[in-house]
């Protein structure tokens, strides 16, 4: 069985976000592309099925501009066989880029595609559900940690007020949250080797966006707050004013 | 007419807080829209006598589709069931909690009704009889203001955000028939976490970080925790989830939760930027930092520079005098 790994390229989440002149981008002057490390999770994850031989190959595959062959590379060097970039760049409308992805996947060979539970630059968190409710194909989110199981794939949930455990058929998608797939560090010789893997670049399907970013904002910055003292003696006054002035105890 | 529907979720057959906060939400949006919101609740049989509030907190509609096979949540049973309703009714804007469920379960349904989907957005508006989100980015760094040329309008709304109240005129409670797919997803087990209220949809959050110096003080937090009873939940700082202090389920920050209670507690957090964005939209931040110059001091409402081992039992102790006042 192949593994599919979604990844995309995002500012490093040490950034100060800055927006351009255009305002419904971010100013990239100085800020530094990762993995978005969710996406590293699910890299992880599959490598390390690969390993106990519960995977043949494993492809990390982006949809991105030029830039994103960086990510890709990186990807190679953490032991990824083949990685793919779809020349495009996913934008706002999640479903429109869920379209490119999954018009790529329904030919591909892969019994397993796992995603970052989220990308942490626009957080819509919808990608993996919606390729896999386009491609037909059972999808579990939010995994922690999975395991193969003859032809199911049974995984650990991080959910509200605790873990669901569920099993799906194969093929099917994942997504991954922090939770047992701590990434390893690309040794030298695994960057020296990615240097001259080759890397993949296609055409991507063509699909309209429908959701548009119609402008992009900084949150107000919060009003000075005040420090009411030292040591145990400021708490009477904390707790006054936290049920007198904000009203919330 | 412009109806809005508000899906609203329940567990082991009682409302979620944001259920109501979701018909709140669709309520306001209807208005705008001049339309009337009906809400849609599925789960297990004996749902109808748990659900009929929703009808005091702004739903037109209350439909209540019970069946066997949504007595749990399977994603495809709901998305399903959600996606059926949502064609049947020709509804202008269709409104999910940003919960874990909806999370999962908003992403579905805008696949099979091939719509855009602006999941955990925390601003809804009308302009020019058209609904528009607001959405945080990046963890909260930034606020993203989009608009969708499809129909239905397809948003999660972040829990914690929009107000809800009770309404002056009550809708009426109707049986819904559900449209039942086919459950690929089986389900074997859940192990509940102890504290139960999850960080995300928490009205209070006590978080610690490195300060906190080691896993075994949390108690000091627990006590905290208890002290403001229900509701609150526990955070922590990537620091402390990374070096294996505390679960990821509790990690606040652009890696983890990006959370919105009404009160913060930041307790030995220094206020790195990712954890910033991911609380910084709090209503009040409360910081106990023994550093002066910490950045989580810069987003704080309130401050006191001090040993957190000190000052967190006191607040307790106070805390726990209040509610006995």
């Amino acid at each position: 069985m192949n593994v599919i790994v979604c990844i995309k390229r995002v500012p490093d989440t040490e950034t100060r976000i800055r927006v351009a002149a255009s305002g419904t981008a971010i100013d990239p002057a100085g800020v530094k592309y990762i993995v978005s490390p969710y996406d590293e999770f699910a890299l992880e994850a599959a490598l390390r099925l690969k390993e106990s031989g519960g995977a043949a190959e494993v492809t990390a595959m982006t949809l991105g501009d030029p830039a994103a062959a960086e990510q890709l590379r990186s990807a190679l060097a953490m032991g990824a066989d083949r990685v793919v970039r779809l020349e495009g760049e996913p934008g706002p409308d999640g479903l429109a880029t869920a379209r490119v992805l999954a018009a790529e996947l329904a030919s591909a060979d892969a019994g397993l595609v796992l995603f970052g539970v989220k990308a942490v630059d626009d957080d819509q968190q919808q990608i993996g559900p919606m390729v896999a409710t386009l491609l037909d194909r059972p999808c579990v989110t939010a995994v922690a940690e999975f395991a193969l199981e003859g032809d199911r794939v049974v995984c650990h949930r991080e959910v509200d007020g605790g873990i669901e455990i569920v099993d799906v058929p194969l093929p099917a998608v994942v997504t991954i949250t922090k939770g047992s797939y701590e990434p390893r560090y690309a040794s030298l010789k695994g960057i020296m080797a990615a240097k001259k893997k080759p890397l993949e670049e296609k055409p991507a399907a063509s699909v309209p966006a429908r959701l548009e970013l119609l402008r992009l904002e900084l949150p107000p910055e919060r009003p000075a707050g005040r420090i009411l003292g030292e040591g145990p003696d400021a708490v009477p006054e904390l707790v006054r004013l936290l049920r007198e002035e904000a009203k919330v105890l | 007419m412009s109806k809005v529907l508000a899906v609203a979720e329940q567990k082991d057959g009682a409302l979620r807080g944001a259920a109501l906060e979701v018909v709140a939400a669709a309520a306001d949006l209807a208005a705008g829209l001049g339309g009337e919101v009906h809400a849609l609740s599925l789960g297990g049989p004996g749902l109808q006598g748990a659900v009929g509030e929703l009808a005091q907190f702004g739903a037109a509609r209350v439909l209540v589709g019970e069946h066997d096979a949504l007595a749990r949540y399977l994603p495809e049973n709901y998305a399903t069931a959600v996606a059926a309703a949502a064609r049947e009714g020709g509804y202008a804007a269709v409104l999910f909690a940003a919960t874990s469920q909806g999370k999962d379960l908003a992403p579905r349904v805008a696949a099979l009704l091939d719509v855009p989907l602006a999941t955990d957005v925390t601003a809804l508006e009308v302009e020019d009889g058209a609904p528009l989100a607001v959405r945080p980015v990046f963890a909260g760094k930034a606020f993203a203001r989009v608009r969708s040329s499809a129909s239905p309008f397809l948003a999660s709304i972040r829990p914690n955000v929009f107000q809800c109240q009770e309404r002056e005129a009550a809708g009426v409670v109707e049986t819904f028939t559900p449209t039942i797919g086919e459950a690929r997803t089986r389900f074997r087990e859940f192990r509940a976490v102890e504290g139960t209220v999850d960080v995300g949809e928490a009205t209070v959050v006590v978080s610690g970080g490195r300060g906190m110096k080691d896993p075994a003080q949390w108690s000091v937090l627990e006590e905290l925790r208890d002290a403001v009873g229900t509701g609150c939940a526990l955070g922590a700082s990537r620091a402390v989830v990374d070096a294996g202090w505390r679960p990821h389920g509790e990690q606040v920050g652009q890696t983890g939760k990006t959370v919105s209670p009404k009160l913060y507690f930041a307790l030995g957090i220094s206020g790195a930027i990712q954890h910033l964005a991911g609380m910084r939209t709090s209503g009040t931040i409360v910081a106990v930092n023994k550093d002066p110059d910490a950045p989580i001091f810069k987003v704080a409402d309130y401050g006191i520079v001090g040993d957190l081992f000190e000052v967190v039992p006191r607040l307790a102790q106070e805390i726990r005098a209040l509610g006995r006042g």
